[in-house]
């Protein structure tokens, strides 16, 4: 009894620290390790000479979050490697702590940038600073932060209201007879779903469009399904799917594809999509869908480009880059399309 | 239900109703279903119509609740039993639905992420997902039966590291399910007009009633769950009975998986099953089921499943706000929930005596 007490205590402690362990086994600590060692040889002198590697320190969430995520990850992974004459270093986390953490550490280990796609807006200010106070350049990508903008060189986002514009822009270019539409939000609050919907209840506002139905699927293909599947029980009438992202719009067609509903170009249902999946922009090729707008995730050809001006000595001319993002129409995507912007 | 008259009046057989712990969760169903009818009797309406497939199917909110609610009602059978034994709940369900579902999906195409044709039978495919499932479940078993740790503990494991392995099974893709075959799963089997979910359920539902009538293992994991010692005393083996209906349960996740994979031929294991284990707990809860262990009512659990998917399909039918959305769910839960919770139950079940008795007594002298 006593033995078997012991060992179920010793073996709760190990399960407790694998807990704990696997908790952070995708971000900082694990990851850093990478960057500690060249630190102690290298003096710090920042890596402007010709033939030294420039350190960089990336800073991002989990790439198992989304396919825009992993999508970001293999771009920078791709730009940022050893042949290019990068030195890259990379933690992962969705939690803000860990990642300050994670930023204090490659700090510590004298990176030239520090690159930086935030989990949450706020607490950045302290280690911003020291940043600053050692030198370290840091480019914000992807996400912005509630700091001083004198704390950093530059951010590359994307603007979700101009995502929005876009899309609403081309469904009214479709001239459609009448405009009743079933608006599939995102979780509540996100910046996407804000800024996706933002444009489209303002149009909805100006030109009387009827808005059917307007629900959150929280991004969920199974709760798109069944909200659309609820609207037709009900017998209400729409013509447009307005989806703000791939997955919600896959799980409405579904609902349309089971009650004979016919979706896509020409057809009687025209569905809307976002962030330009692979299978999403070959269900336009298609024709199943009509429109899908992107969230570009290829954000490290900006950054390169700002560190080779920073490295040249040349000024930066605005501090807020706003990526080009395109929109798809199934009408006119071709096989090339799919191939350079699904994700 | 207590079918049987009572002979000593009519008051008794009413307070045995109200006390009997299917109740609660048929009157919650009733609740919701007076409140649409009074709102919008459309509500109930019931029409064959044809599908893109080309074969008529029933279609209608109640059609879209038995399907909808099917997963939910499956997941409840496993996590009734798993909270009877073992006085705790599992939270890594919905983790383990993605690993059963990319299981399913990994067999099913093999190495290619888009093949032409599936690579396996469906059939096989589910078997080694089923498989998985339940590996998983009897890690979490062991961990619970023989290591002695909170089943919340030790099933916070999976629920944090479950969509990561994943990920991982299927290397980050997102593969999809070629043909039509695999979607009959969550979809409808040509000539039948019933969802196949629903169907899936039903014979889910023969097999558990099969299994608590035909096997003891309803009663042991009660007796286990309500005192381990005597049970123990008695010759049964308590850590095997706990482990026992975590396998089951992992079944059960297989089956859900199944179901939730098929739906859309494709999985995103970030989003798939999300917060369904609370919604499973709450089913089990809606029963009137005692969390902490011990007696349970499978049919009870089971209602309260539906109930949870009436009530968010009647949310979604009345568009209300989607910030407000949970709001709204939340006071239907509570009232439900301190509506089964036994304390009220008897409470509740003492006032309609008193209200009844002095009736009864009229009617003696009459």
């Amino acid at each position: 009894m006593k033995l078997k007490k012991m060992l179920s205590m010793v073996v709760s402690t190990v399960i407790c620290a694998t807990l704990l362990a696997g908790c952070g086994g995708n971000n900082a600590p694990a990851s850093t390790t990478k960057a500690a060692e060249p630190a102690k040889t290298e003096a710090a002198a920042p890596a402007t000479e010709s033939g030294k590697k420039i350190k960089v320190g990336i800073i991002n969430n989990d790439p198992n979050e989304s396919g825009y995520r992993t999508a970001n990850d293999k771009d920078l992974k791709a730009t940022f490697c050893e042949a290019n004459g990068f030195d890259a270093s990379f933690a992962y986390s969705l939690k803000n702590d860990e990642q300050i953490t994670a930023a204090q550490k490659f700090i510590q280990d004298e990176v030239d940038y520090l690159l930086l796609s935030a989990a949450d807006t706020a607490g950045w200010d302290g280690v911003l600073k020291d940043a600053q106070a050692a030198g370290v350049k840091v480019i914000l990508f992807d996400r912005t932060i509630d700091a001083d903008p004198s704390l950093y060189e530059a951010s590359i986002v994307s603007d979700m209201a101009k995502e929005g514009e876009t899309a609403v822009e081309w469904l009214k270019g479709q001239n459609l007879p009448k405009y009743e539409i079933i608006h599939l939000q995102g979780v509540m609050g996100s910046a996407a779903q804000k800024g996706r919907s933002g444009a489209l209840d303002a149009t909805a506002k100006d030109l009387g469009w009827t808005i059917v139905t307007q629900q959150t699927a929280e991004w969920n293909a199974e709760k798109a399904q069944q909200i659309v599947q609820s609207a037709i029980d009900s017998n209400k009438s729409f013509n447009v799917i307005y989806a703000e992202n791939d997955d919600m719009a896959k799980g409405a067609v579904a609902a349309l594809d089971k009650a004979n509903i016919s979706h896509g170009v020409g057809k009687d249902v025209v569905v809307m999509g976002f962030d330009c999946n692979k299978w999403a922009l070959e269900e336009l090729l298609a024709k199943n869908w009509n429109y899908d707008g992107q969230c570009n995730p290829f954000q490290s050809s900006y950054i390169k480009d700002i560190i080779d001006k920073l490295e040249k000595g040349e000024a930066i001319g605005e501090k807020t880059i706003i990526m080009n993002e395109k929109g798809f129409d199934a009408s006119t995507i071709t096989q090339e399309d799919v191939d350079n912007y699904g994700i | 239900m207590s079918g049987k008259l009572d002979p000593k009046g009519g008051g008794s057989v009413f307070s045995r109703v109200l006390r009997n712990q299917i109740f609660i969760p048929f009157a919650a169903l009733l609740l919701l279903a007076l409140f649409n009818l009074i709102a919008d009797p459309s509500f109930f309406a019931i029409n064959l119509k044809m599908n893109s497939a080309g074969s008529y199917i029933l279609s209608g909110n109640l059609i879209s609740i038995i399907d909808n609610g099917s997963e939910l009602a499956i997941l409840a059978i496993g996590m009734t039993l798993v909270t009877a034994s073992s006085k705790g709940q599992d939270i890594s369900v919905g983790a383990a639905i993605a690993i059963s579902g990319s299981v399913l999906l990994r067999v099913l195409c093999g190495n290619d992420t888009r093949p032409e044709t599936i690579q396996a039978p469906i059939i096989v495919a589910f078997l080694v997902s089923a498989v998985a499932a339940m590996c998983f479940g009897a890690f979490n078993g062991v961990l619970v039966a023989y290591f002695r740790i909170q089943p919340m503990v030790a099933t916070l494991i999976l629920f944090t590291a479950g969509r990561s392995i994943a990920a991982w099974i299927n290397n980050n893709e997102l593969p999809i399910v070629p043909g039509e075959e695999f979607t009959y799963f969550g979809g409808y089997i040509p000539g039948c007009p019933l969802p196949t979910p629903f169907l899936i359920a039903i014979l889910c539902f023969v097999l558990t009633w099969a299994m608590l009538k035909f096997t003891n293992i309803g009663l042991y994991s009660q007796s286990v769950g309500i005192n381990e010692k005597t049970s123990r005393l008695n010759g049964l083996n308590p850590e095997l009975i706990k482990l026992t209906t975590y396998i089951i349960l992992g079944l059960c996740v297989a089956v859900t998986g199944l179901i939730k994979v098929s739906r859309l031929s494709t999985i995103n294991y970030s989003v798939i099953a999300k917060d369904i284990e609370m919604d499973a707990i709450l089913a089990v809860a809606l029963g009137g089921n005692s969390l902490s262990g011990g007696k349970f009512n499978m049919a009870a659990s089971i209602l309260g499943a539906y109930v949870i998917q009436f009530l968010t399909t009647t949310l979604y039918k009345f568009d209300v706000q989607a910030t407000a959305l949970p709001a709204y769910k939340a006071v239907v839960v509570i009232v439900l929930v301190v509506m089964s919770a036994p304390v009220v139950r008897e409470k509740i079940s003492r006032l309609t005596k008193k209200i009844r008795s002095p009736k009864r007594t009229a009617e003696n002298q009459a």
